[in-house]
This record gives C-alpha cells, structure tokens and sequence, in this order.
C-alpha cells in the first residue's frame, strides 16, 4: 500500500469553506420563532440569595420568560460529576458540582442567577436590568492559604472546609532519599494559568419539534455525544430523540468540553418548555466568568541530590485553586502532579496536593491541563540546583534523562486516566542536544552574548524539557463509507475546534482505500451521524479516534478488494486499488469504480449473504489501554530592556517528538499555537482576581492575548520515537507548545538580566515588566 | 452586549446638530468614530438617551496649514489623516511619531482626534500631545465658539471643559519654531495598548544650543494628561546635557500622580516615567541640534 | 415603547440592500443576522479581538463599533465578497490555504478583510510590517506564523516571485 498522504504537508480540505466564511458556527442558526436567552449573574463571588423579583421583567414588552432556580422544579439538581476522584488510597474527595441557577447562595461572581428568554438579545438584556435580587454579600474565599485557615468563610456551607480534595500519591522513599543527599533546594513556587478565551465565546441553540418528537441542539461542546447523552437523561428523553451537533468551532482549548455548563442544561429545556427554538451565545464579558478557567497553585517543593547533579528525590506539596465547584474531578492536579517528573529519573517522589474551593469560576482543563505547574517546578529546581553545583543547566538535565533503553518506563503513580503512569517510547537526549543546536547555543553562549553584553544589552538564553501524556481512553470510533458517487465519508464522534480532523483523518482514509485526499469528506461533531464517542481532549483526537479511523479503513479496503475480487472472478492479490477503483494488475481495461463497486454491494436484488453487510462500509473502535507520552524542548533567546523590562524575544526553538505524523503542516500549526498560548500564560496573561473575588480586568483590552508582534517566529524540528501503543503509532501534539513556556521564560529572563549573580530568582509565573522591575530593585511594590 | 435603547439622529447640518445638543445637554451624546463611546455603550456604561451622528458633517474633517508653521485640523478628521497626511509629517512630526501608537489601523480609519479629545481619556496619547504643543481646542455651540487653551480643556477623568451644549470642532495648533525638536515615547504591554507611561516631549535651542523652550507632557500619569511644568521650566537656559536631562526626569517624576492600574504599579508608572523622560528628551535635543 | 425604525439603503459586495433597523443595532449584528452573512464573526464587542472587521468605504473597520443605522449610503464588504465565484478563491484565500494560516477560520474573516487593504497600501511588505499590520487582529489558535507566511505569500505571487 503507497503512501501518498500520511505524512504529507497536505493542504485542508476544510479551508475553502472557513476562508468564504461559509462555515456554520453556532451562532449561524437560525431558526423560523426562534428566541433569544439572557442569564442574570452574581454581581458578587459570593452571596446569599434572600429574594428574587422578575415582576417588571415579565411586564418588559418582548419578553417571554424569565425562570429562577424555584421555577426549575425537579429538573434543578447539581451537574453530573464528570471524572471521579483516581483510586488512590487515603484520598479526600469532596464533589460539589454548578447548578443550573444558584438557589439561596451565589458562590462566584458571573454565576448565573435567572434566565430570561426574549424576541431578541437586546430585549433580553434590557430585562436583565429590571430583575431585582436581594443578595447579602458573604466573605469571599480568595486566597488559597487563607481558604484553608480556620474562621475562613466556606465556599459550600454543609463540607464545614474549602478543601476540595487531598491526594498523596508516593513512590520509593523520599526522606531516607533525602538523608543521602549532598544538596537540597527548597522552594516556594507560584503558577498562575488564565483563561483560554478563544475568539468565539460558547453558545447553544436548541429546537424541540414536538410533531417529529425531537431536540436538535447545536452547541460549541468540544463532547457532543456526552452532551447528547446527559441531556436526554436529564430531560427524559431517549438518545435516540437528541441530536447535539458541534459545527465549526471557533477554538475549543479544553474549556469547552467542560460539561453541563448551566446554559447547556437550561437552553434545551426552555426551547421545549416554550415549544420555540432557543438561542443564547455567550458575550465575551460574560465569558470571563461564566466559562471555566485554569488557574493558581502554590508549591511547596524540594529535591535531593547528589553532588553529581542526579536527582535522588523530590517532595511536593502543593495547592490547587478548584473554583467553587469541581466536576471536573481532579484531572488538573494529577496531571501537575505526574508532569512534574518529566523526561527524568526520580527515584523517589512524594507529592501531595490540596485542592481548594474558592469564590471564584470554576476550573477545568485548559491546554496544558495542570501539566505546565508541574514542569514549572521540576524545571526551575532543576536550574537552581545546577547552580549550586556548578553544573552546567544542559548537564543536570543530561544526568538524568530517563535512558532510551528504559521504556517503557515505569513511574509507579497513577495518571490522570487512572492508569499507571507509563512512558511507552521516547529519547530525550537527542531532543535536547537538536534544541541546543537549533537555537545556536553555543554561538550564543560562547560569542553573540558577551558581544552584545559588551554593547550593554541584556540578552539571555533557555532551554526546557517536558514530557505531555497524550492519547488516553477511553476509546473513539469511526465509519468508513465508500458511496455510490465513489467519494468516501468517514465519520466519528469527536468534534474539531480547528486541529484539521476533516484532513488528517482524510488522509490516513485515502491512503487506505486509494483515492484522492480531496473525495474524502469528513464529519465529526453530529451525534446523529455517530452515536458513540468521548471528545476532542488531552491531545487525543489524532491518536484514538485516528487509529479507529485507520482501523476502520483497513476494513474497508479488504471489503473492495473482496468485492472486487468477486466481481473480477480473480485473486485478491492480483488486484491493484488507487485513483478511486480497482484494477486487475497488468490487464489494462479491467478495472472498476469504487463507486460502482459501492453500488454492486448493496443489491436491490438477490441477497446479502450470512454474515456480511451490505455496502462498502465499515465501523471500528479504538481504545488505548494507557497514554502515548509524547516529549520535548523549547529554547529562546530574548533580550530585555534593563531600565523598562520590556522583552523582545530574538530566537525561538522547539523540537517535538509526537511520534508518526500524520501532516507535519498541522503539526506544525499546533505547536505554534500552543507557543503562542504559552507565551501568554508566561508574560501577558492573569486574571486578576480581587479580595471580593471580583475580577479586574474582565474585557479584552486588559486581558492581554498575545498578538502577532508578541509572538515570535519559531524554528520547528522533530524528532520520532514511535508509540507501540497504536498501529499508527502517533501520539498527541495539541497541548506540548503550550506546556513549557513558563519555566523557559524564567531561565531566559534570569540569564538576561543576570538575576543570579544578584541573588535574584523567578519562582512565579506570570511575570511582566511590572513584576520584573519590583524583583529586581528589590522587594515588592 | 447589547447597547441600551437611545434615539439615533445623523446630523444634517452643524446648525441641526448644535440645536439637538443644547435641547438634550448631558443626554446626547455626539458620535464621530465611535470607537470609545460604542464599546462604553456596548458594556452599557455609557447610556445616552440620544445619539447625534455628526460623521455626515464632512467640513469638520480637514487638515489646513494656519499661520507660520501652524496647523488647523478639523475635529472630524480621522486618525488615520493624522498619520498621512503630508502638512502634519511635515509641520508636527510629534503628532505624526505619536498617533501610530493610537490602538490599531482599524481604530484609526474610524477614530477622530476630536472623539479622542473630547472623550480626555487621560491614558490617551493625543490629550498628552496637545499639552506639549500648546493647542488651543476649538468649542461651538448655537450659542456661538469660544477658544480654549488644552491645559484649561482636560478637567479629570473623561471629564473636559466642554460644556452641555458643547461641540469640539477644531484644534489649533501653533507652529513649531526653528531648532525645535519633538519625540513621543511610550511603553505599553503590547503594541496598541493604552500606554502605561508615555511622554511627548519638545525643546526648543537658541543659537548657542542652549534651551530657549521646552515641555514634557504625559499620559496615563494622573486623572488628565499632566504637563511637567516645573521639571520643562527648569530645563530653559540649559545647555540639556546629561546631567541636566537626569535631573528633569527627577522633577518630572515627582510632578505627575500616575493612578496605577492592573498592568503597572504606581511606582512602576513613575519609575517609566524616569526612563521615558530622559530617552525623550535626549532624541528632542538630538532632533533639534540636528535641523529640527 | 416600540422602538424607532430608521430606513437605510447599504451597499455590501456591491448589492444594496434597503432595510429599516433600530437605532441600537449593531452594524455586526445587521450583516450577521438580517442581512444573513454570517462569515462577519463577533468575539468581543468592544473593538479589540477583530473577528467583525470589514471594509467600510474600502477601510477596515469594527463593525461591532458602529451603528446599522450608520451604514446608510455607504459600501460595505465582507468576507463573502472576496470571492470572484463559487468554487473559486481569492488570491489572499488561497495563499491562506496553502500556507496553513487559519485553524479554527473563527479570525479569517476579519484578517483577510485587513490584508487585503493592507496589501493594496503596501504591495511588498517585510514581516515586521505585516505583523504590525495584523497587529489589531488576535488569533488564538495559529501563533500567527503561517498567517504572516500567507500573507507574504499572497505578496510574492502578485509580484510573480516565489516567497522567501
């Protein structure tokens, strides 16, 4: 079988229709009646609910209705918990999930108090102004020490804490470790992550038909069979009554498979309740608070050494800022908790972590899930402790790369996905050593920079590794058709938020099955056109529903040549399938259609035979039993302004081995978009929360989103250490840009300005001219 | 986020619109580029009961030379005229190195320098830019005009001295003298931010290269743009060599009273503000001495 | 209190279109939802993100920073304008295509609408000049890199070079 398009820098066969912009978002539907949807939100992160009067907006002309919690009967229940806590021995879990309307406290501010439906968005948000609530504002749980100290207010009243969870997971023995060792460097980290603020906000649009007895949800769910399946149990309705489609969406990033947001729960309900379709798209002040976000932990961390640079062992202790409630398990801090033992040997670990409720919106995944706090801990010790020792940062690293010849590799805890923590494949040393080489290093070290040090400019160099555990379960799956008309559609479960699926999956079909990349269509996103699936996260899409969509191809490719064969009275193995048919090798004009062979295989007369299926068609499943551990290293080179601590980044490197690739032009695209991200969360990006819980700078003009004079070229390399965990034997690649940026920007930042020599360390991320400036004269503000 | 109702009326003539402005007062609001009242309208922190559209005015857009060296720009004229127009590269380089720090080309196709004026966001470039030049702003109303000086326009925080019936028409400003020099600079987070400091400095060398005129003018330094006026007077009679630019920024420093924000610290503003003054006006000096 | 209608006649890719709208319309919501062009996508309304760009009278503007009511007499065009035909892109469009610069096409409009004027002004710009050029457009998805490449791209090809 050629390969004419896996691997290929082939072109997408999306664009023509996203660059017309004739691409159908959420916000696109439009539907004969439809209505409009407007949330009233907590002015306040946290308040008791006395009172709620909607009288003058039920009066408000063009208003239809307006529901509080009261009115939500018994379809008023917390959401469902999404991931259950990982089964680790002495584990606190304390689930408390969002409610469709806050009913007798608000715990975040922006959390949704009463719905109004209304002929327009503008009438809508007119009535929103005529509701009158009674709150009586609490004490806000801001802080996270403070959450946990007592005569703190508590986010929920009946757990008597703000502690969300506590988890210790351990493996060898950290402080008999600790006794051996030569050097310890203890450090109090702080990571704070932001939002992810893809340039479309959420939104629903729901229709009910009661004639037809069927929902039609359109939603911007990075999950739409989850979706579809919550929805029908909640509203009491078969499956196969709900229809959820994810159409183009604009950027997904992880907040978007959060799921029952309360505007997912309440839009179908009203659109059923009112018998008229329901629209609400989310505005971009709402969605600072009203979509989930990944922020704070505070580490407490120390590694054990030996004077040689190799690392004994590391304790962590750290706490994680869940928001006010937790559906989403404790997928983030797991993952800092496993990301933060990299792409090294740590022989012993022993890390524990609190999360805590605060008043403030809830966290979910958002690239990088957690996994950049760890890496930020791991690489930052890494750097401090290689000063102490006089050790070159590359050479601590080197010391203690997790060699080739150990994988799988085993690291004793248990990943996000409940498995254990398994590295299937990798090779870091030569990541690092084409990273080092990439960026000029050297060159830099030994020439540029004392050049332009000499010129009185502050340029300085870093280099980061990090590991990203991709492609987890549960499974996904895919049909593979081959049509009438000889085009082949191939649909799946998941949904795609701009990663390319309509040409990746593409690809890996026309290969299979011989035609041109261009007669392969691909749907994803419509619960009607696949009925199973578990969504678009954790940099999964190409390595599960990817290997179901292969799986699935294969099958169909042994369908034709089975049919062909029969058709042609011949031997398989003498039939040549490409250009969209099927041929006889070396008997020019026996050759058939695929369409038309499509066609003979579904007969209008005779009979299908025991055991087989009509049509050239195929379902397969694919479900990894663990992650595919995908690895790297960025490099950059920035100079910073000495008197104003603004940064120019001058040379920016990343090598990323994510195994096969499937189109190293969307590849590329990811990791460049993970970077930028990256950037963000290092140097622009924080949501600057108050001591009321109230956020500051809740519009885009003061939540800084890097743009295109922020965000540097970067130089792209790859290296490839196949996963043996899939046939295709690619892993994920979604998140790594976005993952080591933090730590990078610290090393950098420390070498430009010579911090070291002034007894000057970056513990914290994000950093700014503002906080560089209070570092470095000394103290704080 | 939806705006609040108001009444919409697109001027027909200045006579019309004036007429409307006084009949409303502080109810109406005129419209130019819109660029900072939608976005207040879109939060619904700004709700007018009526909306006076004056962009069909043409004759407040024009850009005319006045006098030796000086310029007259009408109040309509787009930020992107300030940009190209060849009169202002030519006469009022200040305006011409500042304005393209003003958001981004599409805010500038629509904004106007008097929307940006009369809005006096204190954070704005243009406001510290009319400080530094000395402008005179241009008030109409169906009562009839009156001059006002730019350090008596910028009352506060969008506050100005244009009163309820009140239209900025046209802005005046003075020619600039021979071996003069002018430098804008600012450090904001990213490029078409609100500055987080910024300074539009100008100088002025007599014959024997020694100061005969200066002013350091800056913006998001307190709740109008700020004019260091102590710190610029000090300057006069100077030769403006280090020592003598150091000490300015000094003084400088003291007199603004930035009122910091989420992005930079009171003391980080003033501490930009030192920088800012003395890499200013260094490049004034260097611009005067070398043609002005 | 119904609210005041007022009467316009626009033009958008060069059809006019007569229509009466509410004072407090937004241009952006005009073109998306009663004039039904929906490739004009809004991220923020308050003039930052860019997604709603179009041209007005030939220059980029925020639609979600004006009125409809505004628009009464003057020319609009929007991404579905770009286009000589169905089936058939634009040159911009297609160096886009080629060179991978949109991911989720959630910005593309409003950055194609913004090139193609920058463009006009600037037929052979360097890539500090394009990315100050896109610098009031975000994208959170790409990184920018391969929408610069694009737009370089498009530039080279008018010129009948091959891009650098």
């Amino acid at each position: 079988m050629t390969t004419r398009y896996f691997g290929a820098r082939v072109q997408r066969n999306e664009d023509e229709r996203l660059l017309t912009g004739r691409a159908l978002f959420v916000d696109d539907v439009e539907l004969p009646g439809m209505l409009h949807a407007a949330f009233l939100r907590s002015p306040h992160a946290h308040a008791r609910i006395r009172a709620i009067d909607v009288a003058a907006a039920l009066r408000r002309e063009g208003v239809v209705a307006v529901y509080t919690a009261e009115d939500l009967g018994d379809y008023w229940r917390p959401g469902p918990l999404l991931v259950p806590p990982p089964p680790i021995d002495g584990s606190v879990f304390n689930e408390r999930t969002q409610v469709p309307l806050a009913k007798g406290k608000a715990r975040h501010a922006g959390e949704p108090v009463a719905l109004v439906i209304a002929e327009s968005r503008y009438v809508a948000e007119d009535a929103l102004a005529d509701i009158v609530v009674d709150y009586e504002p609490l004490p806000a749980v801001v802080d996270l020490e403070r959450a946990l100290a007592p005569g703190s207010s508590w986010v929920h009243d009946d757990l008597g804490t703000n502690v969300a969870a506590r988890v210790r997971q351990a493996k060898g023995n950290y402080a008999e470790a600790a006794k051996r060792a030569d050097l310890i460097i203890k450090r109090r980290f702080a990571y704070d992550r932001g939002a992810s603020m893809p340039i479309e906000t959420r939104g629903v649009v729901a229709q009910w038909d009661g004639k037809a007895d069927k929902l039609t949800v359109w939603d911007t769910t990075q999950a739409p069979v989850v979706i579809r399946d919550g929805l029908a149990a909640m509203l009491g309705l078969s499956e196969r009554q709900v229809r959820v489609i994810a159409p183009f969406i604009g950027g997904g990033f992880g907040p978007k498979i959060m799921m029952f947001y309360p505007e997912e729960v309440l839009v179908p309900w009203a659109a059923i309740r009112l018998d008229r379709p329901v629209k609400w798209i989310e505005d971009r002040a709402e969605h600072f608070l009203a979509t989930t976000h990944e922020r704070g932990q505070l580490h407490d961390a120390e590694m054990a050494l030996a004077k040689d640079g190799k690392i004994l062992g590391i304790r962590d202790v750290f706490l994680h800022d869940t928001g006010a409630y937790d559906p989403y398990g404790l997928t983030v801090p797991i993952n800092s908790q496993c990301t933060l033992l990299g792409v090294y040997v740590v022989p012993h670990y022993d890390s524990t972590f609190t999360a805590v409720f605060t008043n403030k919106p809830t966290v979910t995944p958002y690239r990088g899930a957690g996994r950049q706090h760890g890496v930020f801990v791991m690489e930052r010790l890494l750097d401090i402790a290689a000063r102490a020792l006089g050790l070159d940062a590359n050479e601590i690293r080197r010391r203690n790369f997790i060699p080739p010849e150990a994988f799988p590799y085993d690291n004793e805890i248990i990943y996000q996905d409940f498995a254990p923590l398994e590295y299937d494949s990798g090779n870091y040393a030569p990541i690092l050593e084409k990273a080092l080489a990439l960026v000029g290093y050297e060159r830099f070290v030994a020439e540029e920079q004392p050049r332009l040090r000499a010129q009185g400019r502050h340029v300085g160099i870093g280099v980061v590794c990090y590991v990203e555990g991709t492609g987890i379960g549960p499974y996904e799956g895919a049909k593979v058709q081959v049509q009438a008309s000889g085009k082949v559609s191939v649909v799946t479960g998941i949904g795609t938020q701009g990663q390319g699926h309509y040409t990746a999956f593409a690809q890996i079909v026309a290969d299979q099955v011989g035609v041109d990349v261009r007669d392969v269509e691909v749907v994803t996103g419509d619960t009607d056109q696949f009925y199973w699936g578990a969504g678009t996260f954790a940099s999964r899409g190409a390595v599960v529903a990817g290997n179901a969509v292969n799986d699935a191809a294969k099958l169909v490719r042994q369908k034709i040549l089975r049919t062909a064969a029969a058709h042609f009275e011949c031997a398989e193995e003498d039939l040549v399938i490409g250009n969209g048919a099927v041929a006889v090798a070396g008997v020019p004009g026996r050759a058939v259609k695929l369409g038309a062979l499509a066609a003979e295989a579904n007969p209008t007369r005779g009979a299908v035979a025991p055991g087989t299926e009509p049509g050239l068609e195929a379902t397969s499943y694919f479900g990894p039993p663990r992650g595919a551990t995908a690895s790297g290293a960025h490099a950059m080179i920035v100079e910073v302004d000495p008197e104003t601590f603004v940064i120019a980044i001058r040379k920016y490197a990343v090598v990323h081995d994510c195994g096969t690739v499937v189109n190293p032009l969307l590849l590329d695209g990811q990791i460049h978009g993970g970077v930028a991200q990256g950037i963000g969360n290092a140097f622009y990006e924080q949501l600057v929360f108050d001591a009321d819980g109230q956020l500051l700078n809740a519009s885009l003009a003061d939540y800084l989103l890097p743009t295109a004079l922020d965000v540097p070229r970067m130089d792209l390399a790859h290296t490839v250490t196949p996963s043996p965990l899939n046939p295709l034997g690619v892993k994920g690649a979604g998140e790594a840009g976005a993952i080591p940026v933090g730590p990078l920007f610290a090393q950098a930042l420390e070498n430009a300005l010579d911090l070291p020599a002034k007894g000057i360390e970056l513990l914290e991320i994000p950093l700014s001219p503002n906080r560089l400036w209070e570092l470095v004269k000394g103290g704080g503000p | 986020m939806k705006p609040a109702p108001f009444r919409y009326v697109a001027a027909e003539s200045i006579e019309r619109a004036l007429a409307l402005k006084a009949e409303h007062g502080d109810d109406a609001r005129f419209l130019a580029g819109g660029q900072s009242l939608i976005p207040a309208m879109n939060f619904r922190l700004a709700q007018p009961a009526v909306v006076l559209d004056i962009n069909p005015l043409r004759e407040l857009d024009f850009v005319r030379a006045a006098g030796a060296g000086g310029l007259r720009i009408g109040a309509l004229t787009r930020n992107r005229t300030l940009e190209r127009d060849a009169l202002i590269a030519q006469r009022q380089p200040l305006v011409r190195e500042a304005v393209p720090h003003v958001a981004h080309p599409q805010i500038r196709n629509r904004g106007t320098l008097g929307g940006n004026l009369a809005h006096a966001d204190p954070a704005s470039e243009l406001p510290a830019l009319m400080l530094a030049l000395g402008a005179r702003l241009r008030a109409q109303s169906a009562r009839g005009e009156r001059w006002i000086e730019a350090r008596d326009f910028f009352r506060g925080v969008f506050t100005t001295a244009l009163r309820a019936d009140e239209l900025l028409a046209e802005v005046e400003l003075p020619g600039l003298p021979p071996r003069t020099g002018t430098c804008f600079m600012e450090v904001a987070r990213r490029r078409g931010d609100y500055a987080m400091m910024g300074v539009a400095a100008v100088v002025t060398l007599g014959e024997d290269d020694r100061c005969t005129h200066a002013r350091l003018a800056y913006c998001n330094a307190g709740a109008t743009p700020v004019s260091a006026a102590s710190a610029a007077q000090a300057l006069v009679g100077s030769p403006l060599g280090e020592g003598q630019i150091h000490d300015a920024a000094a003084v400088a420093q003291r007199e603004i009273d930035p009122l910091g924000n989420v992005h930079a610290s009171k003391a980080f503003q003033r501490h930009l503000a030192g920088v800012l003054t003395r890499r200013a006006l260094q490049t004034a000096v260097d611009r005067a001495k070398a043609g002005g | 209190m119904t609210a005041e209608l007022h009467a316009i006649t626009t033009t958008v890719n060069g059809t006019r279109y007569s229509r009466r709208v509410e004072s407090r319309l937004l241009l952006s919501d005009f073109i998306r939802h009663d004039l039904g062009l929906t490739g004009t996508r809004v991220g923020c309304e308050h003039g930052v993100c860019g997604a709603c760009t179009i041209l007005y009278d030939g220059l980029p503007a925020r639609s979600c920073l004006m009125f409809a009511a505004q628009a009464n007499g003057h020319e609009i065009t929007t991404v579905e304008g770009l286009a000589p035909e169905r089936g058939r892109l634009d040159p911009l469009q297609e160096a886009f295509r080629a060179a991978h610069g949109l991911q989720c096409g959630y910005c593309t409009p409003g950055i194609l609408l913004t090139m193609k004027a920058f463009l006009a002004e600037n037929p052979s710009p360097s890539e500090g000049e394009v990315r100050e050029a896109l610098s009031g457009n975000l994208c959170r998805c790409t990184g920018y890199q391969h929408i610069v490449d694009a737009v370089l791209l498009a530039a080279a090809r008018r010129h009948g070079e091959s891009p650098a």
